[in-house]
């Protein structure tokens, strides 16, 4: 099934594939700053997402062979709403969502801009749809052209 | 007809995780032919809204002192372990 919605807010430039991190928050800095310079987000949002993450983390341990970490944060800090994709060389660790203090090797974040959640139902259900669906996962992670991350949602 | 179950659906910001998380519970529990409504939160919402609630599902943790029962997982948003969460939902609205 095409999961429509992510790639109506997929921001091409916001795509960044096989990249080489230290940190969750390089990476939630790399995807911050692309949505800001295509103007989707304000100057505040990347500080937002970190704090929040550091608050309220997003690591999510899946089924298959790679986890993945949906940062996002309140809705002042958007102007319109977007998805920023990273994939990853070696995994970064977030922290699981759920457990906090546990750690969970990510090697997929999709970094959401988001504005009210009503408006934004089926975009979500089609995340949470890839998140459940390992050979999606498998293809965004050994893409390594943006048009194969499209490929994959399409 | 029974009254409808009244869930409370806590994340961290109340737009993203619960909003699939309460969408799926309210599907699954369809299927199973319980009617439930349920109600987006923050994790820091919860204790002031609890007592309006039979029950908590959660993805991030919230305060142990709850008079309702919580039931914290990543089931529906992974899909892992998703059937013994919802009889897990099941059990405690029973209850």
């Amino acid at each position: 099934m095409p999961s429509e919605k992510i790639l109506s807010l997929l921001v091409p430039s916001a795509v960044c594939l096989q990249l080489q991190s230290d940190s969750s928050k390089e990476v939630i800095e790399t995807l911050g700053e692309r949505l800001f310079q295509a103007g989707y987000v304000q100057s505040s949002f990347v500080q937002a997402a970190l704090d929040r993450e550091s608050q309220l983390p997003t690591g999510l341990p899946l089924e298959g062979k790679y986890n993945a970490a949906i940062p996002h944060t309140d809705i002042e800090h958007v102007i319109k709403p977007a998805l920023a994709l990273a994939t990853l060389t070696r995994p970064v660790d977030f922290q699981n969502m759920v457990l906090p203090e546990e750690k969970v090797p990510v090697q997929l974040v999709i970094l959401m801009a988001l504005e009210q959640a009503k408006t934004q139902v089926e975009m979500l259900q089609e995340i949470a749809a890839v998140l459940q669906d390992s050979t999606i996962i498998e293809k965004l992670i050994l893409a390594f052209e943006v048009q194969q991350v499209y490929d994959a949602f399409a | 007809m029974a009254q409808p179950k009244r869930i409370l659906v806590a994340c961290g910001t109340a737009i993203a995780t619960s909003t699939v998380v309460a969408k799926a519970i309210e599907e699954a529990l369809k299927a199973r032919g319980i009617p439930v409504i349920t109600r987006q939160c923050k994790a820091s919402e919860v204790k002031g809204l609890a007592p309006g609630y039979d029950l908590i599902v959660t993805t991030t943790p919230v305060p142990k002192d709850l008079e309702v029962p919580v039931i914290q997982t990543l089931a529906f948003l992974t899909g892992i372990g998703k059937e013994a969460a919802i009889d897990q939902i099941v059990q405690a609205l029973q209850s």
